[in-house]
């Protein structure tokens, strides 16, 4: 009854992969409940301490307390197999912490940028982060009711994503939805990669 | 959150008052490494702190990231990294890293199982 019998064969050294997707946008978007829409515990939060004065804040005052701030992140987990698990991690709300945006990034397969269009503009730090990381990505445009519906070529051109990027909609509160924007990261994902080793291969006949 | 006022670490005092004032792990864990407890943790934990015997039972039979070991200890991210990072330089902790920046065919691999994994949501 193994159909996960090539699962198994991978973890012939005992060795258990586990791999990563992010989601990021901004505040109130939906990134918790996107997570826990296919989440198999209750989404989890982290936290990450960083000192004030990474950031640039002056307090001349030295108030005790106000030398340290948390970041936090929402995550989720999707076990596929004895060896295999698969976490979602939300970014933080704040765009200003880089250095934990560069920390999530690091080993992703991929990352999803979730859109509210009311708050368009909140979507374009994530994106241009993910561009210049060349970490692959897609947007996805989350339902939200009595909100006006707007054509995905006019989405796609207010938030000036490249043509090459997949954008979609979603309902970040239903799992087959997520489920499918989760898929369309890893094949986007899987797309990048076929892409960067033909462009990496040596030209068979090229002159000049 | 009021510290004694007059130190100069502020906040950063009483999360890392659990690990005696280290703020550097002995190793670099991943936020979604994840971490198995051994035969020896298991034995030994009853010798260390709270702390540590709290991860030793969450992964104790099942894998746990560090991100969830934190979650779960309700301790900043850097303080769970140095504690794990003890128990995995002490035996106590099987650590699983993915490397996945390196070698694209691993990379593939990983997200092909990933995609069959999802499509069986």
């Amino acid at each position: 009854m193994d159909s996960a019998g090539s699962d198994r064969a991978a973890s012939a050294d005992g060795s258990i992969t586990s791999a990563k997707i992010v989601v990021a946008g901004g505040f109130g978007v939906g990134k918790t409940t996107l997570v826990g829409a296919v989440s198999e515990i209750v989404p989890l939060t982290t936290e990450a301490m960083m000192t004030t004065a990474s950031i640039g804040v002056d307090d001349a005052s030295n108030t005790p307390g106000k030398n340290t701030t948390t970041v936090a992140m929402d995550f989720g987990r999707i076990t596929m197999a004895d060896d295999l698990i698969l976490y979602l991690f939300g970014t933080p709300g704040q765009t200003r912490f880089w250095f934990m945006w560069d920390e999530l990034i690091r080993g992703a397969l991929g990352a999803t940028v979730l859109v509210d269009t009311r708050r368009i503009t909140d979507s374009f730090s994530a994106i241009d982060f993910f561009e210049n990381r060349k970490l692959p990505y897609l947007v996805a445009v989350n339902h939200f009711d009595n909100t006006p519906r707007y054509e995905l070529n006019e989405i796609r051109d207010a938030l000036t994503v490249p043509e090459h990027v997949p954008l979609m909609r979603c309902d970040a509160r239903h799992r087959e939805s997520v489920k499918g924007v989760l898929i369309a990261v890893v094949e986007h994902a899987i797309a990048e990669l076929h892409r960067e080793r033909a462009a990496a291969a040596p030209a068979v006949a090229h002159s000049g | 959150m009021q510290t004694s006022g007059r130190d100069p670490r502020g906040s950063l005092v009483r999360p890392y008052a659990v690990t005696r004032g280290r703020t550097e792990p002995r190793r670099e864990i991943a936020l979604e490494a994840v971490m198995l407890t051994t035969v020896r943790g298991l034995h030994e934990v009853q010798f260390t702190g709270r702390d540590k015997q709290l991860i030793a039972r969450l992964c104790d039979g099942k894998p746990h990231s560090l991100a969830e070991i934190a979650a779960h200890l309700r301790q900043p991210l850097g303080v769970a990294r140095v504690l794990a990072a003890d128990m995995v330089s002490d035996g106590q902790l099987a650590l699983h890293e993915s490397k996945l920046d390196d070698s694209s065919d691993d990379r593939l691999d990983v997200l092909e199982r990933v995609l069959s994994g999802l499509r069986r949501l």
